[in-house]
């Protein structure tokens, strides 16, 4: 391995292309924690985001008016204004005001930190897309299933657990992933308040070394490869959950 | 096998629009906007200090951050109309007979479709020069520029994908009927099968630009001053006094959803209007 990174230093030496990130030890450990911070954000915001989009769904089938205003407010608000305002939103407005609490060395910080915020705002924000995608799923489930489901004694909690999602679910699979393939993209906006993933110790590293154009190509090139893995397997699953004989 | 049931197994699957902002009676939006944006601040009235109210120091900004707002509108048009001529060709070029180019096409959309916003305005605004020497008369590239082209280049990856997306969801009857009264392919494309996607493609066309206004903010990130580059040196200028936040990016909040959302709105009776019935 080490006389692979120690080629990209001769590389480097011969030809001028600097790639720190793969013979500094140092930059390398950067730019993989970059690495493992954009996935931990995604998966994070990909739970939060599916987990607001199926209790949303289920609360804009409420019987009650004002429920349902509510959940609709709160979609058109998300869909309708900029992620990254909401995002400096929720990290400036609503960070300063909460209580902060006293960190190991003694000073005042914020209860909730950057990567908490960050993974809050967007997930609201594709939360707010997700529950439009489940509700249209469980219109698509026939009246007939959910009175059947009804006729054996089913609660509406259970027919809505047991019943009605496990079928929504393989039909929105297809709209789910296009929004959670946007959600991925979507999280280099967390580089506005400096949580350390790809984007923002990309930024690091070329700042450190003047290296730009290496990284910013190799930054188009990672993410590229990255969604470009997340589409695919995306299609396959897909492909696997498709009902047949349907659409 | 299909056959015609009482009892269908699923109803077919429409992703749904998202219901209008509801019987709110406008009074209700007045109250909402009120407690959103002066809520906050009323929590820090009680330090009791003799300054400007959060809402008295917001009005006098409101001005700046206007005009920074039609900054970013004007971003906005120009970035689409460059991505909307630019992506037509792509998509254009998806469709066409030769291999090569289709390949070349594809390749081209998949790559700045699946690139974060974010990550190609960085690569926009870094790596094309300031200026432009064209036969020793020197061209400058102004920031705000730069950011349109960051800007226009996903916008063209999905205005291909839309174009590529209408013209295979005509009926193959169409070509087939221009070809049997022998128009050529040029004019296939150019008589007949484009006018009928133009109608297909408004909808998700809206949808891209209320997306892309959405991202102008984005700019404010490498620099460009919009309205989110004032809104913070209008925070910094009243000296960063936290109970100014919430209204000035509420405020923000506000003009976007003031402007973005009659075009949702529109984009759904758009997309009624022209839904083919079958």
């Amino acid at each position: 391995m080490d006389v692979i990174f120690e080629w990209f230093r001769v590389l480097y030496d011969e030809t001028g292309i600097n790639l720190p990130f793969l013979y500094d030890a140092y930059d390398r450990n950067r730019m993989i924690d970059g690495f493992f911070t954009t996935i931990r954000l995604s998966l994070v915001c990909l739970f939060f985001s599916v987990l607001i989009g199926v209790v949303g769904a289920w609360l804009q089938g409420s019987t009650f008016k004002w429920t349902r205003r509510i959940v609709n407010g709160y979609i058109q608000l998300f869909r309708n204004t900029p992620p990254l305002v909401q995002l400096y939103f929720f990290y400036f407005a609503i960070g300063t005001m909460l209580p902060t609490v006293e960190n190991d060395w003694g000073g005042q910080s914020p209860i909730l930190g950057s990567f908490a915020w960050a993974a809050i705002s967007l997930s609201f924000f594709a939360g707010a897309f997700n529950v439009e995608i489940f509700r249209s799923g469980i219109e698509a489930v026939p009246k007939s299933t959910v009175e059947a489901a009804e006729a054996l004694g089913f609660s509406r909690l259970q027919i809505y657990r047991d019943v009605t999602l496990p079928l929504a679910f393989r039909v929105v699979l297809p709209a789910l992933n296009n929004n959670l393939v946007n959600l991925v993209k979507t999280t280099t906006l967390a580089y506005a308040i400096a949580v350390p993933e790809m984007l923002y110790e990309a930024n690091q590293i070329w700042s450190d070394n003047v290296n730009v154009t290496e990284m910013m190509i190799f930054l188009l090139l990672a993410y590229f490869v990255l969604v470009g893995i997340l589409v695919g397997g995306m299609n396959r699953w897909e492909r696997a959950m498709r009902i047949p004989g349907f659409g | 096998m299909s056959y015609k049931t009482d009892l269908p197994v699923m109803k077919p699957f429409k992703p749904r629009e998202p219901e209008p902002l509801l019987g709110f009676r406008p009074w209700h939006f007045v109250v909402i906007a009120l407690i959103a944006v002066f809520g906050p601040s009323l929590a820090f009235a009680q330090a009791g200090v003799p300054l400007l109210t959060p809402f008295a120091v917001l009005l006098d900004w409101v001005p700046l951050l206007l005009q920074g707002f039609i900054f970013n509108l004007a971003i906005s048009f120009l970035a689409m109309a460059l991505g909307t001529a630019l992506g037509t060709l792509l998509g254009l070029g998806q469709i066409s007979l030769s291999r090569v180019t289709r390949g070349v096409s594809w390749f081209l959309t998949q790559f700045f479709r699946n690139a974060p916003w974010l990550v190609l305005l960085f690569f926009a605004m870094f790596l094309l020069p300031f200026e432009i020497n064209l036969l020793g008369l020197s061209i400058p590239f102004p920031d705000w520029f730069k950011a349109i082209l960051g800007l226009s280049l996903p916008v063209m990856a999905n205005v291909s994908e839309i174009v590529r997306g209408a013209v295979k969801s005509l009926p193959s009857g169409q070509w087939e009927a221009a070809e049997s009264l022998a128009y050529s392919r040029r004019q296939t494309l150019w008589l007949i099968i484009l006018p009928q996607c133009v109608k297909r493609m408004l909808p998700p066309w809206m949808n891209l630009y209320s997306i892309l206004t959405m991202a102008t903010v984005l700019a404010s990130i490498v620099g460009v001053s919009e309205v989110m580059t004032l809104t913070g040196q209008a925070l910094a200028a009243e000296g960063g006094r936290p109970e100014l936040l919430a209204p000035f990016y509420g405020f923000v909040l506000l003009l976007f959803f003031a402007y973005c959302y009659p075009i949702a709105r529109f984009t759904v009776r758009l997309e009624r209007k022209f839904a083919v019935i079958n």
